[in-house]
């Protein structure tokens, strides 16, 4: 393997001295990492960190329901405001700080170009129930990324409203259950037929919507096994949940086949599109026999992750599907927009309505200033460099840790944990020794089907000389557990962080789920200390 | 591409390390029959930054800003001022740019305001436990009847007459198509509803909201009591969480759920998204939730830290027998929304709301004095209900031509009902001013 | 404990007269690993036989618990809901589930010996 190690040289080869050895400092805090109290914790009455005038004295209309009693907020000023939470940042790991190998989550590069657009006024201070007159760019604007996201995938509709990738899924299995409805055959239609290594959400919607979900196993190549879906295809079977590229990190390559069998059968392609960024620009899904599909717009197209959320889940629907698009529908009269709510004649039979109001705009316009600020050319590029990275990462470390099926992948390559075997070290310690060397780990332990998986998605955003330091620690990371003499190490791991490892039995048994003023105060807490 | 750090010789080097000799190869298991011979057609190619901020520049300026223009727009998203800090705060990449806290050591930031959050919403709501939120106030009320559905074993919803209809059209929808059955009452913009005795031994939950859609306030201790003995769950309702800083919150009337849109705290009106949900209830339902929730635990060294638990409820794990298939909740979205209350404390958040009731007691008696006008509203916190001489759609278009952003006809949000075609509902918050008010007093008179 | 009868589940029922005691084996308790919660059926509930009845998490997993003979719940092991540890420190003591009135003991030929389950669990790996 040739590789340029120059940024890594002298900095993977000698282990730090052990923090935990260095002495205790009075206040528990190490330098930059300052440890935290809650608010509740901090507050003092007579505090307050906004000015708000003297209200004028009005005789309340509250058919006397005036809240009685402290609410129990605490009070701070503004920059004891500014100060705790900015030191709450800093004990996060995020994109902007470096690789964040999530697999399946998709950790891109989050341009800040789509922050500011989303904030100008005119965009971001629109209420959704302004005369449709008043709104006539917000609803282009959303037509706009509509328009991208049929020609994208190739399919002829979309609904925008849903909040999420899940909350999409579900629009998506209400709209195939409606079509089933028309034609009678909703009761019959009872089986979503599902592959064993699907996201939690597939088995979740199906179930929800009433549906009895069955496994469809994989073959040795980690793609659906065609002989036993097409067993399983029957007249009871309303859909099959398909993730492609698929959780394996892997194109299922008989997906044409896959979809006629399907279609044959009288049943509906749902695609989740989690992994669309693997191949937007390149392969439209509406060409591979795709019913309807939801779009994870942080995934692929780079809206924050937030720390879990706000997300948007347009789905995609075939010609069979769109006229059950759920309200509201963004329509064209002339040239002028509106938007057809709640009971409004539309062409088709709507679902019904998923989310108060027209959906996630906020995250509809960063997703828009991302595709124009790539292109179709830039888009295509996307797709390859993620490829194309990922690719690189399982090649550079196929000798020390075990790939779980033969490549090419897509924009993630999936890891097995027989490289660990006899090592006392899991996958969880290897990961969490990944935190000390200054990575995000991988996602460990999904898909399901591979033992101890380790899923690794660098994604297009970054360098080449970052994949190779990346690569080059996880080297000396498997070849440290290899060596048999670093189990504690791993076990012990992260030993860096700003937490070691935390007790989630404890916190699972006894839950603890808000301040009270009884909890316990944090261990070390000088203050107290210096009272004492 | 300013986004793209592969250079030409980079993509040469690595298809080398890979061992391929072009990139279509590693595409070579898509079918031939869907590869594409180029980029996508009809599409345009990549702009520089200066060229797309044109473009949004573009689409503002087709629209009228609330900033510009005379604004009493309600009905379940609020217009409020949001403190600098707040916008600040959540840009900052460590929050921004953080994923759902999977490993608890490096996410301690976003694990500890989440608990923040969870405990600000239990106290606002009066209610023991709170979740680290949901996609927003709408769809969380859905998962608070498929929750009651759960916890009762009854498949019933009573559903409101003074509950949002987007509120009930996604209950409806859920209900359809999840097969179990919502029962809407009667449209109720008097306020005068009583739900007690339609609550029966079937009955899973019963959906109220306060103050209702046409802004009346109620008390729903009796209701609460109905429910309790029929084994029924109430659900309360908040579109306006500023309200819970002076009227009685939900948890001292008896709810056993609370769901609240979280908007009108640290959120921006954003043309209706992304906004944030709060969901609380009692701790012996905790179990039966939806969402992702936070607890207090201890690390390896002793030291306070917070980690994602009770995540079993979870569809990660439990697949079909999840509470709910949501993986997201609205992270910044709460982050903002712990950031304003912070800042507001106790105090501020009180003063906050006073000044709301102030404003819409002055808005309501200065609309009930233009002839013609009847206000239907006995109580309300910062929104109400007029009756019009004629249809309100038009009055409101009207207003908009003169460039008044005048509140929502109802019959936007319910159609093809003559009941309500000349109810419109206004909306006064503390960014309410003189200069609003004066042009939206002139314009009614003028155009009814 | 010639009286006790395992399932392919790896839930255990040991009787004594027409009741019988049911819970998780050691080596259902070994995969699950730290067990947080335990959701057992009240008394007075009748199951039948292969019927989800109760639910035992961990941190990471969640199973649901088979009842193994049809008949009446007639106590629930109360002391699980602030020791759920129990499960893994004596699952086949105190760590016990529910107990049932059978309706038909019959039921309990279908179910396997000692031996037969330790053999059983062997082929598991």
């Amino acid at each position: 393997m040739v590789q340029s190690l120059d940024r890594s040289q002298g900095r993977a080869g000698g282990l730090a001295a052990d923090a935990s050895a260095a002495p205790a400092t009075f206040t528990g805090n190490r330098a930059l990492q300052i440890e935290e109290p809650l608010i509740f914790e901090m507050g003092q009455p007579g505090r307050c960190g906004v000015d708000l005038p003297e209200p004028p004295k009005v005789k309340d209309r509250l058919n006397g329901l005036k809240r009685a009693g402290e609410i129990g907020l605490p009070g701070l000023s503004e920059p004891q405001v500014v100060q705790h939470y900015t030191r709450l940042s800093q004990k996060n790991y995020a994109i902007d700080m470096g690789v964040y190998p999530l697999g399946s989550c998709t950790m891109k590069h989050n341009p800040r170009i789509n922050e500011k657009v989303a904030r100008l006024p005119g965009i971001g201070d629109l209420h959704p129930l302004q005369p449709v007159s008043t709104v006539q760019g917000a609803l282009e604007l959303i037509d706009r990324l509509a328009h991208w996201l049929k020609a994208l995938t190739g399919m002829p509709a979309v609904a925008m409203s849903p909040a999420a990738g899940a909350h999409g899924e579900m629009c998506g299995m209400m709209a195939i259950a409606a079509a089933l409805e028309a034609r009678g055959e909703r009761v019959r239609r009872k089986v979503v037929l599902a592959p064993e290594s699907a996201h939690g959400t597939n088995p979740a919607t199906a179930a929800a919507l009433g549906f009895t979900v069955k496994p469809i196993p994989a073959n040795e190549r980690g793609r659906v096994d065609l002989a036993a879906l097409k067993a399983a295809l029957g007249p009871d079977v309303a859909a099959i949940m398909l993730t492609n590229p698929n959780t394996c990190g892997l194109f299922e390559s008989e997906i044409v086949e896959i979809s006629k069998a399907v279609h044959d059968a009288g049943a509906f392609f749902y695609c989740d599109g989690a992994n669309f960024n693997a191949i937007v620009g390149r392969v439209r899904p509406g060409d591979l026999g795709v019913d309807c599909m939801h779009i994870n717009l942080h995934k692929t197209f780079s809206t924050p992750h937030g720390g879990g959320g706000p997300g948007a889940g347009p789905v995609v629907l075939s010609a069979a599907l769109a006229p059950y698009a759920p309200y509201p529908w963004i329509v064209k009269d002339g040239d002028k927009w509106r938007v057809a709510e709640d009971g409004a004649a539309v062409d088709g039979k709507p679902l019904g309505r998923l989310k108060a109001f027209h959906g996630q705009m906020g995250m509809f316009t960063r997703a828009l200033s991302y595709i124009m600020s790539h292109g179709a050319d830039g888009l295509k590029q996307v797709a390859e460099d993620a490829v194309l990275s990922a690719n690189y990462v399982m090649a550079s470390l196929q000798d020390v840790m075990t790939p779980a099926f033969e490549g090419p992948c897509m924009h993630e390559a999936l890891f097995d944990d027989s490289f660990l075997k006899d090592t006392g070290v899991s996958t969880l310690d290897f990961a969490k020794a990944m935190i000390d060397e200054g990575y995000h780990p991988m996602t460990m332990y999904f898909p399901l089907v591979v033992h101890g998986a380790m899923l690794i998605e660098p994604t297009e955003s970054q360098a080449k000389e970052d994949l190779d330091l990346f690569i080059a620690a996880l080297r000396s990371l498997a070849e440290r557990a290899k060596s048999g003499t670093a189990e504690e190490e791993f076990k012990a791991a992260p030993r860096f962080a700003p937490r070691r490892r935390l007790d989630e039995t404890l916190a699972a048994r006894k839950p603890v789920l808000r301040w009270r003023p009884s909890n316990n105060p944090p261990e070390g807490d000088p203050m107290k200390q210096a009272a004492e | 591409m300013r986004y793209l750090p592969l250079t030409p010789t980079d993509r040469r080097d690595m298809l080398g390390v890979v061992g391929a000799k072009s990139v279509d190869e590693l595409f070579r298991d898509v079918p031939a029959s869907a590869r594409l011979p180029g980029k996508v057609a009809g599409l345009p190619d990549h702009l520089g930054e200066l060229e797309v901020e044109r473009a949004f520049q573009d689409y503002a300026a087709k629209n009228v800003s609330p900033s510009t223009a005379p604004f009493f727009i309600g009905a379940g998203a609020y217009r409020h001022h949001v403190p600098s800090t707040v916008d600040y705060m959540i840009q900052r990449g460590e929050f921004l740019t953080s994923y759902t806290p999977y490993q608890p050591e490096i996410t301690q930031g976003t694990l500890q305001y989440l608990f923040e959050f969870q405990t600000q919403v239990s106290l606002l709501t009066g209610m023991e436990v709170a979740n680290a939120s949901m996609y927003d106030g709408s769809t969380g009320a859905s998962e608070a009847v498929l929750m009651a559905n759960r916890i009762t074993r009854r498949a019933k919803a009573l559903i409101s007459g003074g509950l949002h209809p987007h509120y009930r059209s996604i209950i409806e929808t859920t209900a359809h198509w999840q097969g179990y059955s919502a029962v809407a009452g009667k449209v109720d913009p008097e306020g005068l509803e009583d739900l007690i005795a339609q609550v029966d031994k079937e009955t899973s939950c019963v959906v109220v909201q306060n103050p209702s859609f046409f802004g009346h306030v109620r008390d729903f201790a009796k209701l609460a009591e109905a429910c309790r003995v029929a084994g029924a769950l109430l659900i309360v309702v908040v579109t306006e969480v500023v309200s819970l800083g002076l009227i009685k919150p939900p948890g001292e009337m008896g709810a056993d759920i609370v769901v609240c849109e979280g908007q009108s705290i640290g959120n921006g009106l954003g043309f209706g998204g992304p906004y944030v949900g709060l969901f609380a209830t009692r701790d012996k339902y905790v179990r039966q939730m939806p969402g992702r929730l936070v607890g207090e635990t201890f690390d390896a060294d002793g030291k306070r830290g917070f980690v994602l638990t009770l995540s079993t409820r979870e569809q990660h794990i439990r697949r079909e027998k999840a509470t709910s298939n949501i993986c997201t909740n609205a992270g910044l979205c709460a982050l903002a929304f712990t950031v304003h209350m912070t800042l507001l404390g106790e105090a501020g958040f009180r003063r906050l709301a006073e000044l709301n009731h102030a404003k819409a007691s002055e808005l309501a008696d200065r609309v009930a004095a233009v002839p013609g006008v009847t206000l239907l509203n006995d109580s309300f916190f910062n929104e109400f209900t007029v009756r019009l001489p004629k249809p309100a759609a038009p009055v409101v278009e009207a207003l908009a031509d003169k460039r008044i952003l005048g509140g929502v006809p109802v019959s936007r949000l319910i159609p093809n009902d003559p009941s309500v075609e000349d109810l419109l509902l206004l909306a006064a918050t503390e960014t309410a001013t003189e200069a609003g008010m004066g042009p939206l007093i002139a314009g009614l008179k003028e155009v009814l | 404990m010639a009286d006790t009868r395992y399932s392919q589940e790896h839930e255990w029922i040991r009787v004594e007269g027409d009741v019988g005691t049911i819970g998780i084996t050691q080596y259902a308790q070994e995969q699950l690993g730290d067990v947080v919660f335990v959701d057992v059926p009240q008394a007075g509930r009748r199951v039948a036989k292969g019927e989800a009845c109760a639910v035992v998490e961990s941190v990471k997993a969640a199973s649901d618990i088979y009842a193994p003979v049809t008949g009446e719940v007639t106590e629930a092991n109360a002391a699980l809901a602030d020791a759920p540890g129990e499960v893994n420190a004596d699952p086949m003591g105190k760590g016990w589930f529910f107990k049932i009135r059978l309706s038909d003991k019959g039921e309990l030929s279908g179910l396997m010996d000692e031996a037969a389950y330790n053999a059983f669990v062997k082929t598991l790996g």
